[in-house]
């Protein structure tokens, strides 16, 4: 249903061995509130992503509920503890099941 | 997230407080949430949660026509407790986060935040 949604993620190339780490991303997606009108009135119904969830080889890093109030192109920037070379997976779920998902890779050095 | 108790439209900001504290009673304190004095346009206004010891953190908009905005839950490796977003802001309004700290106990912390254009379209 919704189109072109595209994520976008930046995790460093490396880190040290147990460094904490920033991690910024955003998926373009217009997060229709299910608050506005159409021209005629008519309530444009609700269609937003609902989750997003960060895992670092199967470890949870942060899993966020999202309600209407989260502007367009969610944006989320947080904080991962990186304990090993391995590969972060992030995961976006869509009001109509539709499921992103992108993944970034780090090594230790 | 399956497993809660799905939101009605109709839930205040204070029952969807006593929803995620359970009716404990919320303190103040091991938590911050920073968000802008004046925001131009409602439809994106940057916030950012963080606390010490906080193992869910509920980020509300008090005089949204639904308060919900986002719950944050940490994981293991999560290097700290703190996050931030961009929220859409009806009005102008109190921007609410409460959070459950590791000991199980709730600290909540406020913000006023000045809408100049509102962000829900109505």
């Amino acid at each position: 249903m919704a189109s072109g949604v595209k994520p976008r993620v930046k995790v460093p190339k490396s880190a040290a061995a147990g460094e904490a780490i920033t991690i910024k991303t955003l998926i373009s997606h217009k997060m229709e509130s299910g608050q506005r009108k159409d021209s005629d009135g008519n309530i444009i119904p609700r269609s937003i992503i609902n989750r997003f969830t960060c895992d670092f080889n199967g470890e949870n890093v942060v899993d966020v509920e999202l309600a209407p109030a989260i502007s367009t192109n969610p944006y989320f920037e947080f904080e991962a503890l990186v304990p090993e070379a391995g590969e972060f997976k992030f995961t976006w779920y869509d009001d109509d099941g539709s499921v992103y998902e992108t993944s970034k890779k780090i090594a230790i050095g | 997230v399956a497993g809660l108790p799905k939101i009605g439209a109709a839930a205040t900001g204070d029952d969807l407080i006593a929803e995620f504290t359970g009716g404990a009673e919320v303190g103040e304190g091991d938590l911050k949430l920073v968000a802008p004095e004046i925001a131009e346009n409602g439809n994106t206004v940057p916030i950012e949660v963080s606390s010490g010891s906080a193992a869910e953190i509920l980020v509300l908009a008090m005089g949204n026509p639904t308060p919900s905005v986002a719950t944050f839950k940490f994981g293991k490796l999560a290097a700290s407790r703190a996050a931030s977003t961009r929220i859409r802001l009806a009005g102008t309004q109190d921007v609410v986060a409460i959070a459950k700290l590791e000991d199980g106990s709730f600290v909540k912390a406020s913000s006023t935040v000045k809408v100049t254009i509102g962000g829900c379209g109505g």
